[in-house]
């Protein structure tokens, strides 16, 4: 605790590693917000961590059988589950470790609170606040944390779960817990109570994160990223150390940016994304709306290779449909053959394509597509119009035009990747169902769009072989 | 000093941190906002170092307990935090840096005696 006895300030070669630590985490984070620096910026930031670790042993000659063991079988699992994911998984991989955080930081409160009070310690209204205010934010995220997995992974549903006067409920809840957090730092004790605390914020962590939509889900995963850092603060209070206050509160602020950006992508301010069970109301019309009468163009890969071979310009707007497919490679080898042939290639990526914003980079990045050849859509939405072909693959709300002239559709508003001004637009696609979000998209009807049904990798194979075909003729 | 004003200092250093982490990433390509993400998403790993301090000051069993569960956590966030984000940058590349697989191996020789220094 800040002050009491218990813990003094560490002693001053501590100090020092410590803010040699804060140092290399505040310049890893500003490396890592460029594509040239980043990968050094990470290893910087771990060198940070390190020097944190090892000061942070160092001070102490007790407990190791039990913290080196601990540990080990942490990093262990860490390590090879981080090694084993596919690029596919990341956002419920960030969920995950994310949940860690939150669940140790929420750990450290009850710890510590035990140890306090079994102690014989009376706790002031400060250390108990703290400690508190660290259990909730912890169990919070951790909670949270663990539905945005399961939802992810999809152990569970991924639409919106809702049930009568969710808010009210949840509000009470919150109301509750902060009379119980009220009742310990009066009476600077109360094991029980701490236990009904601890339990409660989980409840509502998880309540909080039920009614999320799997298509918002990387928005929250951010949010309670940024929750994880503030909670990381909060228990450097409880345990007396500046350092941890200093990295908490850098995560938690850089995380908060990161969530109001990756929000404003998806058009989708953060309350709605906390409050409006997204998708819920989309889920109904969507079948229904396949509109009758209207007709969509189906086309060959043997028509399509020549419309690619001859063009002057193609864009390839992928979508996480053509991770799925686990098409990356084989769209990497159709550019090259086509780029051989003098056409100019680009990649479309929306700042949400994929299941998380940048997503889509990292599983353009491990098909070896240089990351200079993915265009943001601010630099790619005015070459679309000079467009002989833009190839959608996989991808649906971020090209659906109803984002810019239907008001009532849930995207409205959303801005999206002009590929219905490519002169010819290219969709391929597995059948007509509608995308993650449940939408209807009328740019699949437009005159200019031709649609190429079967598997993304299927299709993409034989457009290579097409186009080859064309080279020998 | 008083406990209050340790908290004070504290809760000073804090604000200080908020703004100098709100400064450090105004703008960043959506390019590496995964990546991003997940690299703060290791750097709040910091809390093992808390955990590693109630663990090794504990005085009782089930605080013991909690405290070594809370170290296990904490690692976990702290390591698979760090692989996953430099399994993910590590693939990440320029044209000028291009050739397939070969170029894996550059940058990622490169990067570890520059991280230490």
């Amino acid at each position: 605790m800040l002050g009491a006895t218990v813990y003094s300030l560490p002693p001053a070669w501590a100090l020092l590693g410590y803010v040699l630590a804060i140092a290399c985490f505040a310049r890893g984070i500003k490396m890592l917000t460029s594509p040239k620096t980043a990968h050094l910026g990470n290893r910087v930031a771990g060198v940070g961590m390190l020097i944190a670790i090892g000061v942070t042993l160092g001070q102490f000659h007790v407990g190791w059988q039990y913290i080196v063991p601990a540990a080990a079988l942490g990093a262990i699992i860490g390590a090879v589950w981080a090694l084993r994911v596919p690029m596919t998984a990341m956002p419920q991989m960030v969920a995950m470790f994310n949940g860690m955080g939150g669940g140790a930081a929420a750990l450290i409160a009850l710890g510590d609170f035990h140890r306090l009070t079994l102690g014989g310690v009376v706790l002031g209204p400060i250390d108990s606040g703290t400690i508190l205010l660290s259990c909730l934010i912890g169990s919070i995220s951790f909670a949270g944390s663990m539905i945005a997995f399961a939802k992810l992974q999809e152990l569970m549903t991924g639409t919106p779960i809702t049930w009568p006067f969710q808010h009210e409920i949840n509000g009470a809840l919150l109301l509750v817990l902060v009379a119980i957090g009220i009742v310990i730092m009066v009476t600077g004790g109360g094991g029980a109570l701490m236990i009904v605390f601890f339990i409660g914020a989980l409840a509502l962590g998880v309540m909080a994160v039920l009614p999320v939509g799997g298509a918002d889900m990387p928005v929250i995963i951010s949010l309670l990223n940024s929750f994880t850092g503030v909670a990381a603060a909060v228990t450097g209070f409880v345990i007396g150390n500046y350092s941890l206050v200093v990295a908490g509160a850098l995560v938690g602020a850089s995380g908060s940016i990161l969530t109001v950006l990756m929000s404003k992508a998806m058009n989708r301010p953060i309350t709605n994304v906390l409050f409006g069970a997204f998708g819920q109301v989309a889920e109904g019309p969507a079948g229904a709306a396949l509109a009758p009468g209207k007709t969509v163009h189906p086309t060959s890969a043997e028509d399509l290779a020549v419309l690619l071979a001859y063009s002057q310009q193609v864009i390839f707007v992928p979508g996480y449909g053509l991770a799925v497919a686990r098409a990356q490679h084989e769209v990497k080898e159709l550019a090259d053959i086509l780029k051989a042939r003098g056409v100019r290639v680009l990649y479309a990526i929306h700042p949400v394509a994929g299941r998380m914003p940048g997503h889509m980079n990292v599983l353009l990045a491990e098909a070896d597509v240089p990351y200079d050849e993915l265009k943001e859509m601010d630099q790619v939405n005015p070459e679309f119009a000079r467009t002989d072909v833009a190839v959608v693959i996989g991808a649906n709300d971020v090209v659906n035009p109803a984002a810019l002239n239907d008001p009532k559709s849930p995207i409205w508003g959303m801005p999206i990747l002009r590929a219905d001004q490519a002169k010819t637009v290219v969709v391929l696609k597995r059948s007509m169902r509608p995308g993650f979000a449940g939408i209807e998209n009328e740019l699949f009807y437009h005159d200019n769009t031709l649609m190429l049904f079967g598997d993304a990798k299927d299709s993409v194979n034989k457009l290579i072989a097409e186009v080859k075909l064309q080279a020998a003729a | 000093m008083s406990e209050s004003s340790l908290v004070l200092i504290g809760f000073f250093i804090f604000v200080i941190s908020v703004f100098l982490g709100l400064e450090l990433i105004t703008k960043v390509p959506s390019l590496l906002h995964t990546p991003l993400m997940s690299g703060t998403n290791f750097i709040h790993g910091i809390v093992v170092i808390g955990a590693i301090t109630i663990a090794a000051t504990v005085n009782n069993a089930l605080a013991g307990v909690i405290a070594v569960i809370a170290v296990f956590l904490g690692t976990l966030n702290v390591v698979g935090g760090w692989v996953v984000t430099d399994r993910m940058l590590g693939m990440f590349r320029g044209s000028g840096q291009q050739r397939g697989h070969q170029a894996a191996e550059p940058p990622a020789a490169a990067g570890p005696p520059e991280g230490k220094a």
